[in-house]
């Protein structure tokens, strides 16, 4: 009966020295290649370090006129073009440009981090079943794993500081651009790849010249998403060092700060909203002279 | 006639997952239908034979599933066959290493699509260049010579539109420029018009028509319309159940067909228009008293010509004005009216003498 009301666990000697193997076993690890992965991710660092660097010293008219002609470049539209320069106006005038400023270095990075390393990766999903089928469980469990869960080992491994962040950032934000590169590329019209065989392209030529442009909707998309997600992470990553609108959320919730967790709470939306927007626009633009017309 | 320029031997193809196992069976002839019940495979085609000459146009007729499409993929081996050869110019396409056959497609046969197969993100120009840009000609180059077949499919000053903005026949022109800018010297046409308007497709096959006569390639084109095959084919080959049930000159097909269901699918046609006189004059010279009518003239013209014979009867000549044979008024309204197939002429008889 006991079995039944118990359940049958595992002995608390084994299971504490499970645990144990486990954690030595990763420790061993990060103390042999923790060094190697710090140089490796160095460039990485000094870019974001750079690029921050640049964004707070370049004086702040011109930060906002650059993001406004970027808006512009991307969306064509007057309204969300001044919908940003009045976001980011406000948002200095209530004192939170640095920590922007260090979100917007870091969501860029992340977000150029996952497109370079997310693209190819769904380029080998689509061209292989197999890599397909070994990949998307990993996605499966990279976007479901509680980021708390996957802070360890990056800390662990790689301590405190911006490129663990950045880091964890990516694990999260990378997900959806890899599915949506894979999905875009497998939903090409198969009479055009058919015509580009025909005239004899070679594995290249239908990759750069069919397959990634007819996609080019759907990874715009992923890419959307992706930034998405990193933002949503802004908060999370602070807990690591990450510097940014999450430090001051993170101790507005420790120390009941309503209006501060408010303000940088909304300067957060507001970015998210400015970067959806924006993206969504252009990859409208993009897919514009397919819409008109009946076929294709 | 001249050389054959694309031999098709003994091509075979079986889909499923074991086509070379169940490929004896299928020379043995077992049927489609039973392969598919007690296999699984599906026969796409069977023991095809075909000789296509140089400069003129193979048309390749029948039903819809009766083997089209997988033959023509055969040509340039977007599909790959179970067993057979396909010979292009002499050489073997099967036995092609991937960069000959990339060269194949390059250079020597373009293909034209039934829902036309364009670049959406690509201009007209662009797309007519793209045959050019796979084989690495870039600029100006490549700019005149897509311009030049622009211009000859009638789309001057359509070169920026996108495909989505053009309607269905002018996005087939494009489909045919782009195919011609190659130079490719065989030109696969896969039901190239089947998709387009009846009043559309008449103009394409005069297009097609025109460029021929100057350009003179190897054409094999596919159809399921029998109107469209008469047209266009100097040969036909008719494909049913992914089996070539006969195949040569339309006039042959027309006059003697092989079978009732070939038969079926003549009864409906002005053969008029589609018979020539020479397929229906008597060899040999003799007294005539009408005036002479060439050989390559349709009985439809013909007519007007005998019935002014006095006797009905006139000669026949060639192109130079040779004397081929000759033609009777009586002979023609024969082969005008259409005989009974041959099936039903039995039944009909049978059920006298019971
Ligand atoms: N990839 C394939 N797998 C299985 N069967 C196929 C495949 N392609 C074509 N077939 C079959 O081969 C036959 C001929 O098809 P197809 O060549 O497309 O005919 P058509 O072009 O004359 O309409 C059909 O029965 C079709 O179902
Ligand atoms: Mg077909």
């Amino acid at each position: 009966m006991e079995f039944f009301t118990e359940f049958p666990e595992m002995g608390r000697e084994q299971l504490r020295d499970l645990k144990k193997a486990i954690d030595a076993g990763f420790r061993d690890f990060s103390r042999t290649y923790g060094e190697g992965m710090e140089d490796f991710f160095n460039p990485l660092l000094q870019f974001l370090i750079w690029f921050e660097k640049l964004l707070l010293a370049t004086p702040w008219p011109i930060v906002i006129g650059v993001i406004a002609a970027l808006t512009w470049f991307g969306a064509r539209s007057w309204k969300i073009t001044l919908g940003s320069v009045i976001a980011f106006l406000v948002i200095g005038y209530l004192g939170m440009w640095e920590d922007t400023m260090a979100t917007l270095a870091i969501i860029s990075v992340a977000t150029i981090l996952c497109i370079v390393v997310g693209i190819p990766i769904g380029v080998l999903m689509a061209r292989y079943d197999r890599a397909q089928a070994a990949i998307t469980p990993v996605l499966d469990v990279m976007q479901t794993i509680p980021s708390f869960v996957y802070l360890i080992p990056v800390v662990m491994l790689l301590g405190i500081g911006k490129v663990p962040g950045l880091i964890a950032v990516c694990i999260y934000a990378i997900p959806p651009i890899v599915r949506l590169t894979n999905l875009g590329i497998r939903l090409v019209d198969k009479e055009v790849l058919e015509a580009a065989d025909a005239f004899g392209a070679n594995y290249r030529q239908r990759l750069f010249g069919v397959q990634i442009p007819l996609a080019l909707p759907n990874i715009f998309a992923g890419v959307n998403q992706t930034i998405m997600m990193a933002l949503g992470m802004v908060v999370i990553a602070s807990m690591i060092g990450v510097k940014g609108l999450g430090v001051p959320v993170l101790r507005a919730i420790s120390n009941q700060y309503l209006a501060l967790g408010l303000m940088n709470g909304l300067a957060i939306v507001a970015l998210a909203i400015i970067f959806d927007r924006v993206s969504q626009t252009y990859g409208k633009r993009l897919q514009a002279h397919r819409m008109d017309g009946k076929n294709g | 006639m001249a050389e054959p320029k694309l031999r098709i031997r003994e091509l075979y193809k079986i889909f499923g997952d074991t086509p070379q196992k169940v490929l004896p069976l299928v020379k043995d002839g077992m049927s489609k239908a039973e392969l598919l019940d007690k296999h699984g495979h599906v026969l796409g085609l069977r023991d095809i034979n075909i000789d296509i000459p140089e400069r003129r146009i193979q048309v390749i007729m029948g039903l819809s599933g009766s083997g089209k499409s997988t033959l023509i993929r055969h040509i340039n081996r977007l599909i790959e066959p179970t067993a057979g050869d396909i010979l292009i110019n002499g050489q073997n396409v099967t036995q092609m290493d991937a960069g000959e056959l990339r060269d194949l497609r390059r250079f020597t046969a373009s293909m034209v699509f039934q829902h036309f197969g364009l670049l959406p993100h690509r201009t007209v120009q662009q797309n007519v260049e793209y045959g050019l840009t796979i084989q690495g000609i870039e600029g100006a180059d490549a700019a005149n010579r897509a311009g030049h077949w622009i211009e000859r499919v009638g789309l001057a000053g359509y070169e920026d539109r996108y495909p989505g903005q053009l309607s269905g026949g002018m996005q087939q022109r494009v489909g045919l420029a782009r195919a011609l800018a190659t130079d490719a010297e065989i030109l696969l046409m896969d039901e190239a018009f089947s998709a387009l308007d009846p009043l559309i497709r008449t103009e394409m096959q005069n297009i097609l028509l025109d460029l021929q006569e100057e350009l003179h390639k190897t054409i094999v084109f596919i159809t399921h319309d029998l109107d469209e095959a008469l047209r266009l084919g100097d040969q036909i080959a008719i494909l049913r159940d992914g089996e070539v049930i006969q195949k040569g000159e339309v006039q042959d097909i027309v006059l003697r067909p092989a079978d009732s269901y070939i038969a079926d699918f003549t009864k409906d046609i002005n053969r008029a228009r589609v018979l020539k006189v020479a397929a229906i004059m008597e060899p040999g010279r003799k007294l005539t008293s009408g005036a002479a009518i060439p050989a390559s003239m349709t009985i439809e013209q013909a007519l007007t010509t005998l019935a002014a014979a006095p006797d009905g009867v006139c000669a026949v000549v060639g192109p130079e004005g040779e004397t081929l044979g000759t033609v009777s008024l009586q002979g023609a309204l024969a082969a005008v009216a259409p005989a009974p197939p041959a099936d039903a002429e039995a039944a009909e008889s049978q059920r006298y003498s019971a």
